[in-house]
């Protein structure tokens, strides 16, 4: 081969290679920005929590949009994933001659994972994605910057209510989700294996601990505190107009899902440890 | 007379754009001063810097003899309510009425009673002409009545200064009369110092003593109506007739 071929190919090889390290380098340096910027409004947020008075029309205010406005959506999903969930265990049950026994992992699944992941991916989208959407909107409309100008402090006024208020909220519909759900197991339980409802209920109760409920609703509140953190951060730095309102709406739908189910693996870790 | 605001060799920059470099500027109390300059010259951000809503890399600002770089976040807070800004786009907030909106200010800052927030409220509408909305949504009104609506806003705490960030843009020559208009009377009845971010040289003219051509990152040019009009300093005819625009 000449010489000019291999010096022209090594060229290439190390061009490409300075191509790669560069784009790999800008996006961990953009990974960075986020996690620095997302950090910095949880410091904010929480020292607001810690000295400022509470705004409580604001937080009422928030309640009703986020936790009264969402809880159909919410049992909608329950009482539909306890359905799917009973009659796919009495299928798979019946093969063992266990389907009398379908209220058990029914409750266990709905208890412990199913009731706050599902209940916390549809906050994320319903909620995450209003907050992301009014605060963008709010913040290319100089709304946001109009707050501060006025003396007032956006954390104050927008991040507190809606972080405050999801971190609540999630565990509460998640209670109230995880009631449905086990009700929507025990109406194809009883329709489909011919088990009493008493008989289902009583499976519930047997096998369902304090801890399993404890572990669940306790992974929500982390969720709903990660949802609002991140709608609100994603609407707060928006930019390019309407365009900006639309991908930051899908960007906080998309990065609380997906630190729900990263974050729902280490926190059940953690809470097996603990109960 | 001296300055309520000076601007001292102030530089910002975002990222590797270099808004302003080295700006002075001094704007004496009671006086509108307009700045003017094309799209993009730093005309917001001066204004934005001077509410300390951003800081200066280098430079200082001072309002009142006070340095706005070193304030605590309460004595900005103070500082704030001395001064109205009313936003290109009014900036009102949409779920809210007009009444709670031009009431926002006066529930930030002060503890009046209801009634003392209701008569003020009705008072700064009728002062910019638009009486008896206060029930109606930012949605139900026009870009002019939005305007008007922000600058009562804007003057609900009687500041000791109006901002106006492109009062007139957007706006048909009827309502661009009528915001011109506005700005004079409340110069005149609440003896207010106004400073005035404008590339609408008509309206410029119309409501300045002086005007601050705002030009490759620093001001180029300041002077009454008249000694602009006179100069001649090529950059100052060239951004009349319209020739510089967008930096």
């Amino acid at each position: 081969m000449p010489l000019s071929t291999l010096y022209n190919s090594e060229k290439c090889f190390f061009e490409s290679l300075r191509h790669l390290l560069s784009r790999m380098g800008k996006t961990m340096l953009q990974y960075a920005d986020y996690i620095g910027g997302a950090a910095l409004l949880i410091y904010k947020t929480c020292s607001v929590l810690i000295k400022r008075p509470l705004q409580w029309k604001l937080i009422i205010e928030q309640v009703y949009h986020i936790g009264y406005r969402s809880l159909s959506l919410t049992n909608l999903v329950a009482i539909f994933t306890g359905m799917v969930l009973a009659l796919q265990f009495i299928v798979g049950l019946e093969r063992f001659g266990l389907k009398l026994y379908v209220g058990q992992v029914v409750g266990i699944a709905i208890v412990r994972e199913l009731g706050p992941v599902l209940t916390a991916l549809m906050v994320a989208a319903r909620v995450g994605a209003g907050i992301a959407a009014e605060l963008g909107s709010m913040t290319v409309s100089e709304q946001v910057l109009a707050i501060e100008a006025m003396g007032a402090n956006p954390i104050v006024k927008l991040v507190v209510p809606r972080v405050l208020v999801t971190t609540c909220i999630t565990p509460l519909l998640t209670v109230i989700a995880d009631a449905v759900g086990i009700f929507g197991g025990m109406i194809v339980t009883v329709v489909e294996a011919g088990v009493s409802p008493r008989f289902y209920f009583d499976q519930v109760l047997r096998t369902v601990e304090i801890g399993d409920f404890l572990s669940g609703i306790g992974k929500t509140f982390f969720f709903g505190f990660f949802i609002g953190i991140t709608a609100c951060y994603q609407g707060l730095k928006t930019t390019h107009g309407t365009q900006g309102v639309g991908e930051s709406t899908t960007l906080a739908v998309v990065i609380s899902s997906v630190v729900i189910f990263v974050a729902d693996y280490f926190l059940t870790k953690v809470f097996l440890l603990l109960f | 007379m001296a300055p309520i605001i000076q601007f001292k060799n102030v530089s910002k920059s975002f990222g590797i754009n270099r808004v302003l470099g080295s700006m002075s500027l001094d704007i004496i109390s009671g006086e509108t001063l307009t700045i003017i300059g094309g799209s993009g010259s730093g005309k917001s951000v001066t204004l934005k810097l001077l509410l300390g809503l951003i800081m200066p890399d280098e430079g200082e600002i001072f309002f009142e003899g006070k340095k706005i770089t070193m304030m605590s976040e309460e004595e900005l807070v103070a500082m704030r309510a001395q001064i109205g800004m009313l936003f290109q786009g009014a900036a009102l907030f949409d779920s809210l009425t007009v009444f709670e909106n031009v009431a926002y200010p006066l529930m930030e800052h002060y503890n009046y009673p209801d009634e003392k927030v209701r008569e003020i409220v009705a008072e700064k509408l009728e002062l910019v002409g638009l009486p008896g909305i206060e029930t109606m949504y930012p949605a139900d009104l026009s870009g002019g009545m939005k305007k008007r609506v922000g600058l009562a806003r804007a003057i609900a705490t009687n500041p000791e200064v109006i901002l106006y960030d492109e009062p007139t843009t957007g706006l048909d020559p009827a309502n661009t009369n009528r915001i011109n208009e506005l700005i004079l009377e409340l110069q005149e009845r609440l003896q207010v110092t106004s400073i005035v971010v404008t590339h609408d040289m008509a309206s410029a003219f119309k409501v300045s003593n002086r005007l601050a051509l705002l030009h490759n990152k620093k001001i180029e040019f300041v002077g009454t109506v008249e000694e602009i009009q006179r100069s001649r300093n090529q950059m100052v005819q060239n951004f009349i007739r319209g020739e510089i625009g967008e930096t």
